[in-house]
């Protein structure tokens, strides 16, 4: 609690106390944290003196701020459709079966959360996935195996 | 109509023939009048997709009365099947800031924004390195004009221009009605030009080569060279940058499979030509200019197809008028309900007329552009919707 309080106040500082600062700290917080917790947010409200609600408002509206503690390492695989085209399922099914989870999911411990995403932009190398912030593209069962699997071993 | 054959020029990827930041320089000491019509005359339209003529939207900025004002990239590119601006700012990130800061000269703008889209985070230490050099550059000619990075947070309404000012300003990406429109009141209140990657680009490139050079490309419609990104059913994905004005038969016959059968052009937000109008359908006339390009061949189902888009549309629409989010959801559950024989064929017109409902009464471009591709695929392809 007093760590999110210090990690808050120092964003602010950083930032600007202005609302037009709110994504850039709350993305600070995600970076720290790996996720906005109530304490967080209810923190950041009082300091950009704005309604709690507000903070939340903005927090929940983009895919990339959570508000609910997941995966250290999160993979979105592209589903739209000229991934999906490419084979987005098999390289889905190649991980919930390494993962042992399904699609939405998170493993135990939370190491991993896997989630399906819209276009991130590397169409013309489908299928493509981020973990985190790495990409890879033209994605088969072998190549996912590969590298999920290094994941996984520096994980466990 | 000029061009009327597929050709492929090589303007905005060409190598740095003089360094951009030269053209910057040489820019800056002509008159800001005649820059601006320049780029007006050019014929150049937003290339983001809602193709608004660029030097017409300088203009309007020059004339706001504002000690502030703000030129922003639009590095959101988040239409499905588009990936050009990622390319324009790994391979030629000086063309784009060029293109930035000679805008901001011409307006009267101190202040730059690239709002880069948080997928592409990757790019985000090589873009701020790009930055240090132009900063040292407009140090050096006396340039006011500074430029930072806002990282996106994951939405494709942020793509259009108000909802990505909204973002910017700490908020959820809801579009604001218009008017006003950015350039009378954007960020924070002050006049701001939302341009999109390429535009910035394209309009270095106008003040490289002049105008006249640059009109000699394209159709009456559509000037100069575009960028299409093409995906799918094609043995030549990527990047591909041609003049506007082929019929899309030549565009086929150059990147399709030789199975094709439609066509997405301008993204998910545009339409979708089937094979029997290859002929006639030309690429840069009446449609969008995003340069999304996604390509089919007959082994695709087209009920699949347009299932994958609703469900995109239905995540994304922000969910301010009713419209469109209850809409988008609607045409999901309805084309469900047709194909597993709920409800009779007859109700695919139905679901027409609501996204024509949607076109009129929706906020933004989002809800209002779900009928170009919901009607050409449903009245195209309609037994594939049935059956």
């Amino acid at each position: 609690m007093a760590e999110v309080k210090e990690l808050v106040k120092k964003l602010v500082e950083k930032h600007g106390r202005e609302r037009q600062n709110l994504i850039p700290i709350l993305q600070g917080i995600h970076l720290e944290n790996n996720f906005l917790s109530k304490e967080a947010m209810l923190e950041v409200a009082k300091q950009l003196d704005i309604a709690s609600a507000e903070v939340y408002g903005t927090a929940s509206f983009y895919s990339f701020l959570d508000t609910e503690a997941d995966g250290k390492y999160k993979i979105r695989v592209c589903k739209s459709i000229t991934c999906d085209m490419k084979g987005k399922n098999e390289i889905l099914k190649t991980m919930e079966d390494m993962l042992r989870i399904k699609v939405g999911e998170t493993t135990e411990g939370k190491r991993f959360s896997l989630i399906e995403t819209n276009c991130i932009g590397l169409c013309d190398k489908g299928p493509a996935m981020l973990i985190n912030d790495e990409y890879y593209t033209e994605l088969t069962p072998s190549k996912v195996r590969k590298i999920l699997g290094d994941y996984i071993r520096n994980e466990y | 109509m000029l061009n009327t054959k597929l050709r492929k020029v090589d303007i905005i990827f060409s190598p740095y023939s003089i360094e951009p930041y030269d053209i910057l320089k040489l820019t800056i000491k002509k008159n800001k009048e005649k820059v601006i019509q320049d780029i007006i005359d050019s014929g150049l339209r937003g290339r983001g997709g809602a193709g608004f003529p660029t030097g017409m939207k300088w203009k309007f900025a020059q004339q706001q009365e504002s000690k502030t004002k703000y030129v922003i990239c639009n590095a959101d590119e988040g239409e499905p099947g588009t990936f050009k601006d990622r390319k324009l700012l790994v391979e030629v990130p000086r063309k784009v800031i060029s293109g930035m800061a000679i805008c901001a000269w011409a307006v009267g703008a101190s202040k730059g924004v690239i709002y880069l889209r948080r997928e592409y985070r990757y790019l985000i230490n090589d873009l701020n390195k790009e930055i240090e050099i132009y900063n040292q550059n407009a140090k050096e000619i006396g340039l006011d004009f500074s430029i930072e990075i806002f990282l996106g947070a994951g939405a494709y309404i942020c793509g259009e221009e108000t909802a990505l000012i909204e973002s910017m300003e700490g908020k959820r990406g809801e579009p604001r009605n218009k008017p006003p429109y950015p350039i009378q009141k954007g960020y924070l209140g002050f006049p701001t030009i939302v341009n999109n990657v390429e535009t910035f680009a394209s309009a270095t490139m106008v003040c490289r080569i002049g105008s006249d050079e640059y009109k000699k490309l394209g159709t009456d419609d559509q000037k100069g060279s575009k960028l299409f990104s093409i995906s799918g059913d094609s043995p030549k994905e990527g990047v591909h940058e041609l003049e506007l004005g082929m019929t899309l038969k030549q565009f086929v016959d150059e990147f399709g499979d030789g199975d094709t059968k439609a066509v997405q052009i301008g993204g998910v937000a545009g339409f979708c030509v089937p094979r029997k109008q290859f002929d006639t359908a030309i690429i840069g006339e009446g449609n969008t200019t995003g340069g999304s390009t996604m390509i089919f061949n007959s082994s695709r189902s087209m009920y699949h197809v347009l299932h994958n888009y609703l469900d995109f549309y239905a995540e994304e629409s922000c969910g301010q008028c009713t419209p469109c989010r209850i809409g988008t959801q609607q045409l999901l559950k309805g084309i469900e309900a047709v194909k597993s024989g709920i409800r009779p064929a007859s109700y695919l017109d139905q679901l027409i007329k609501l996204a024509e409902t949607m076109q009129i009464t929706s906020k933004c471009g989002l809800g209002q552009s779900v009928t170009n591709s919901f009607t050409s695929i449903v009245k195209n392809f309609r037994e594939e919707m049935i059956y």
